[in-house]
């Protein structure tokens, strides 16, 4: 079931990086960035089974920086929204205003 | 029964992670993301990770995701039907690169040292010790204490970084 587990892994990674490749909304390509660290926690957890109880804990850590980067993510997007009234990232190109 | 398991949620969570690239909806690509969540807590249980799971159908589909639809809520953004898929040659070379990538990667991963490994029985003990919890809580709170001290310190710059970006500024 490992290998089995890593090849999801590889699967939802690379849906992911393609989602954040061809979407130009703000918010789907952020919800795609979190399903790349989901791939990624999958790959852990999977691992953990071959090498012992540590790469459970990365995990833990893993959501922990999840949380703190999408409510620091969605507090740009509010920010930038309120400037350009609009979340589709073709029409950003200042990095400051 | 195992193995029919990890195939159903594996195809629940492929199927749901394509609903979140390809919906036009956010709301809906949201709603997707949930079910890609809640099929990979079942795959945590598979790997018998079950406090992990908790966690992931607890601050993931519950706590993040909701932050995710409070914002699209707040902004009405959920009749943003706008095309904004690229479908191109570039995007498919890209895909064609990543995935030749994974693939290499998880062929590379999982023929290796899929043989051995003393993690599996190490873990089933500990959980058979100390229960679900206790078997993560152990590493975390002795070898893992200052990145745990950290993480701490990381949530309370995202809490302050958060208002100072969000709120409206008053010249």
């Amino acid at each position: 079931m490992i290998t089995e587990s890593l090849v999801l892994s590889a699967l939802l990674f690379v849906l992911g990086t393609f989602g954040v490749l061809i979407r130009r909304n703000a918010i789907i390509m952020f919800l795609c960035i979190e399903l790349q660290l989901n791939a990624v926690n999958l790959s852990f957890v999977a691992l953990s089974r071959l090498w012992g109880i540590d790469g459970q804990v990365f995990v833990f850590f893993v959501m922990t920086v999840a949380a703190a980067e999408a409510a620091v993510g969605l507090a740009i997007i509010i920010s930038i929204f309120r400037h350009y009234e609009t979340v589709n990232v073709n029409n950003f190109n200042l990095l400051k205003w | 029964m195992i193995d029919i398991l990890f195939y159903v949620f594996a195809a629940v969570a492929i199927g749901g992670s394509v609903g979140v690239v390809a919906s036009k909806s956010p709301v809906a690509s949201l709603l997707f993301m949930v079910v890609t969540l809640a099929s990979l807590a079942g795959v945590f249980v598979l790997l018998e990770a079950h406090f992990l799971a908790a966690v992931q159908v607890i601050v993931y589909a519950g706590a993040i995701m909701v932050l995710f639809l409070f914002v699209i809520m707040l902004l009405n953004l959920g009749h943003d039907y706008q095309k904004d898929l690229r479908w191109g040659l570039a995007s498919l070379l890209s895909f064609a690169v990543v995935g030749l990538l994974a693939g290499l990667l998880s062929t590379r991963l999982g023929g290796s040292a899929l043989g051995g490994g003393a993690g599996a029985e190490v873990i089933d003990a500990a959980i058979r010790e100390q229960g679900a919890v206790g078997a993560i809580a152990q590493p975390l709170f002795t070898t893992y204490v200052v990145p745990f001290e950290i993480t701490g310190i990381l949530l309370l710059v995202a809490i302050v970084g958060a208002l100072v970006l969000a709120k409206r500024h008053v010249e």
